[in-house]
């Protein structure tokens, strides 16, 4: 049988990472107070809501500038910036030439937006392998980023949430972590979308879950287990898609995987869920506690739909380098709650203001 | 402003490029191609770290024309750990939590909107450091 793994011809891994989440937070309570007069369960217990001043490429650029941070290379040394996010600021002009400005990476770079729902940034960070593996370029910067909305009211407004994490792929030597293999799952579901010009998505209510969220993300996990050869309990840490807390838990334990691998990175009860960052935020969370030696499973989900699965391995780079930039914990520790009202006018509700 | 305009600020509101002189080495920001130090021409790039303190500060309650989104908003004097003082907005802070000689770092954030079709602009502001925050 042909091989489905996505094989570079020379070994790469992760040089930097980093990530950012805002520092607002909405608590859930506070849309069921809106909507429901209180009544009914929470997905999560708060999400972070991005400031007045924010949007993707500002996200996108403090990630960015954390894993510089950590890979301690020249911005003049990237040679890529792919911003992946559902939500960049312009609908046409690229996030990743103000991203790439702002990093002092121009002008001998390559700049591309992606979009791919919630899994963008993984994509990009599979072309990044194949850009720095085939030794095209030495360094390529990929960023899963998002200012997501949900319609008032709606169940998704729960957990539509702002945060974004940024990658550098390079050469395995001088990487923090070495990524093993990856490989993609893709198939044509329409459980979520967006038409153009729409401010908020609709989505396929329940059948977001079993053929979209679950199909995906077990496949695209069992198939790079088999290729690999592997099982969960090879596994120090795995990090899903998050976008409620019932469903990342549930998809690991129907693969197998405990609460102890798969705790550090669910965040999303905390902050939301990120969509192009949550899988990758999750990761982020992981790479600040890992030890070398460490193996690490991510599995990321984008609506429309597919997976991309990651199979990584620490090295013992990591320890003196993460302390070179915040840690994600400290964005999430750093949080203001605000009521809806805020809420409303910080995510630009009130129309006449 | 015209785009033309903006475009020529962008190392300056994005990176903090300023200047240093060749002649006495002050470090300048604004660019401003002359050496306020020592009168000679000084045009060589010079990047700034970022990092200051706060010299001075005050909270905005009546915006001038394309700022009134953000109001109440917090306008300050930062001190670069190079020498140069600039002004600058602080965000992701409330004023009283705000005083003389606390430690800032920059981020890039959006300054304003010319309108619902126009350019978004983006520049420097200064927040308190993320672990400072924390602790
Ligand atoms: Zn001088």
């Amino acid at each position: 049988m042909p091989t489905h793994l996505l094989t570079p011809t020379r070994s790469v891994g992760i040089t930097g990472y980093g990530a950012y989440v805002p520092r607002y937070r909405l608590p859930a309570a506070e849309v069921a107070r809106m909507w429901t007069g209180g009544r009914g369960g929470l997905p999560v217990r708060e999400k972070a809501v991005p400031g007045l001043d924010e949007d993707t490429a500002t996200i996108a650029i403090e990630a960015a500038r954390n894993a510089l941070a950590r890979a301690g290379i020249d911005p003049q040394a990237l040679r890529a910036i792919w911003v992946g996010s559902e939500s960049h600021p312009y609908a046409v002009k690229p996030t990743s030439t103000i991203v790439a400005e702002a990093l002092g990476a121009v002008p001998y770079v390559q700049a591309g937006d992606w979009e791919f729902a919630c899994k963008a940034g993984t994509e990009a960070m599979q072309a990044a392998i194949g850009f720095v593996g085939s030794s095209m370029a030495d360094y390529a910067m990929c960023i899963g980023a998002d200012t997501a909305q949900g319609r008032p009211g709606d169940a998704l407004e729960y957990t539509a949430a702002a945060g974004g994490a940024a990658f550098i792929i390079g050469p395995a030597e001088g990487a923090l972590a070495v990524i093993q293999g990856s490989l993609s799952y893709v198939t044509d579901t329409p459980d979520f979308w967006r038409r153009a010009g729409a401010e908020y998505p609709s989505h396929g209510q329940r059948f977001t879950g079993e053929p979209a969220y679950f199909h995906h993300i077990t496949s695209a996990a069992k198939a790079l287990m088999a290729e690999m050869g592997t099982k969960p309990e090879d596994y120090r840490y795995a990090v899903f898609h998050q976008p409620n807390l019932k469903f990342p838990q549930r998809v690991a334990k129907m693969l197998g995987f405990t609460p102890e691998q798969y705790q550090t990175g669910l965040l999303v009860g905390e902050i939301g869920n990120t969509y192009s960052g949550s899988a990758m935020v999750g990761l982020t969370a992981i790479l600040d506690e890992a030890q070398p030696g460490d193996r690490i499973l991510m599995v990321s989900f984008g609506s429309g739909a597919g997976s991309d699965a990651f199979d990584i391995r620490v090295t013992d780079a990591i320890l003196s380098r993460r302390d070179n930039a915040p840690r994600t914990r400290d964005y999430i520790a750093r949080r203001v709650e605000v009521d809806y009202g805020m809420y409303a006018r910080l995510r630009g509700k009130l129309k006449n203001a | 402003m015209r785009v033309a305009g903006h475009w020529r600020l962008k190392r300056q509101r994005l990176t903090l490029e300023g200047e240093v002189c060749p002649s006495c080495r002050a470090p300048l920001f604004p660019p401003r191609d002359v050496c306020p130090e020592c009168g000679k021409p000084a045009a060589t790039p010079y990047t700034f770290s970022g990092r200051g303190t706060v010299y001075a500060f005050t909270t905005v309650y009546e915006p001038p024309a394309h700022f009134e989104q953000y109001r109440p908003y917090l306008l300050a004097l930062v001190k670069l750990e190079e020498g140069p003082i600039l002004t600058a907005q602080l965000t992701d802070v409330d004023p009283e939590e705000v005083s003389i000689g606390m430690p800032v770092e920059m981020v890039t954030r959006r300054l304003t909107e010319e309108g619902e079709e126009g350019l978004i602009l983006y520049g420097y502001k200064f927040r308190p450091l993320v672990r400072q925050q924390v602790a």
